[in-house]
């Protein structure tokens, strides 16, 4: 393709982005009043549900299909990250790398503050029905959380609590937990992720139906996820040597 | 007060925009872009999105940076 071709086909493109761009701000309601009639509508929808968390009642219920497929293009960038990052013809993977040196008082900040981050990653995960965040949020709290680890200066320890195929199985089984869920709510409610449970009482741990499991799922694959996707850059910053 | 506060925080998103598209090299853009990561959070918490904000942290003040910072260390290393 030649640099005149290249630059018609970003025009082209993006005329047709200006005009669909500017038709969809003509018809938006304004900025900054007190019309908000997607408010009105997820509201309405989440206390419905008994969902405390309105963005959670649209993530996970209203609009539970577009979820999945996010879920779904996580797993895949981290299954494409993993095959573009293996350990290339000419290079070897080495056991372990070479020891730094770390002062006591950030390893010691970094073991207190890993307690810290993984409490509030669960917390986020477990009450996303409830307050701001869910599954994918306190997903990558948890993942990026386990890190300090490796910033502590113990990388064996990261190995050692971060057992890779753990975490490759914890990603398929999250994204498949929250498939699941979906053909159960065909069985029982006669649509894909329809939310068929009791819907208990709004603000109670147990309510919302199927939203705090499906979060649970996400966050499952999304901490999973991210540890591995991470792993891959670490493992080639870390580990990999050019055979000589 | 509540414009007031949106007009503060778009101002500190676009000038640190700026910076970020200003910075040259990829390593230290990973810093700024952090900081830009944060600064984007508070206007979506500004604009009462804290569910978007728990997101932006986590992703774009921790998770990109980190993948930029150790992708340009490791092609640094190649080089040599």
């Amino acid at each position: 393709m030649t640099r005149t071709v290249r630059l018609v086909v970003f025009g082209l493109g993006g005329a047709a982005l200006a005009v669909l761009f500017a038709l969809a701000l003509l018809r938006m309601p304004p900025f900054g009043t007190a019309d908000h009639p997607y408010r009105d509508l997820a509201v309405a929808a989440a206390a419905a549900h008994q969902t405390g968390n309105a963005v959670s009642s649209v993530n996970f219920d209203v609009r539970g299909l577009d979820t999945l497929g996010e879920e779904i293009i996580l797993l895949g960038s981290v299954v494409g990250a993993a095959t573009l990052l293996r350990p290339a013809r000419d290079e070897s993977e080495r056991r372990e790398p070479r020891g730094g040196r770390v002062l006591d008082s950030t390893a010691l900040l970094c073991w207190v503050l890993l307690a810290v981050t993984t409490l509030i990653g669960i917390d986020v995960v477990v009450h996303g029905h409830l307050t701001p965040g869910g599954g994918f949020q306190g997903g990558v709290v948890l993942a990026t959380g386990l890190h300090l680890l490796y910033l502590a200066g113990s990388y064996p320890a990261l190995r050692r609590l971060r057992p890779l195929s753990w975490y490759q199985w914890g990603e398929g089984v999250g994204a498949a937990g929250f498939a699941a869920i979906g053909v159960a709510g065909t069985v029982a409610g006669g649509a894909y992720l329809a939310n068929v449970l009791p819907l208990g009482t709004l603000g109670h741990i147990a309510s919302a139906g199927t939203v705090p499991l499906l979060s649970l799922a996400v966050g499952v694959a999304v901490t999973c996820g991210t540890v591995v996707l991470l792993a891959q850059f670490l493992t080639q910053e870390l580990r990999i040597t050019r055979r000589e | 007060m509540n414009a007031v506060l949106i007009g503060v925080a778009l101002t500190l998103v676009a000038a640190a925009g700026a910076v970020v598209a200003l910075t040259g090299r990829p390593g230290r853009q990973a810093v700024t872009l952090s900081a830009y990561g944060l600064l984007l959070a508070l206007l979506f918490l500004v604009l009462q999105a804290p569910d978007v904000a728990l997101s932006q942290i986590a992703v774009g003040t921790v998770v990109v940076p980190l993948m930029v910072l150790l992708a340009v260390r490791r092609i640094r290393r190649g080089r040599r």
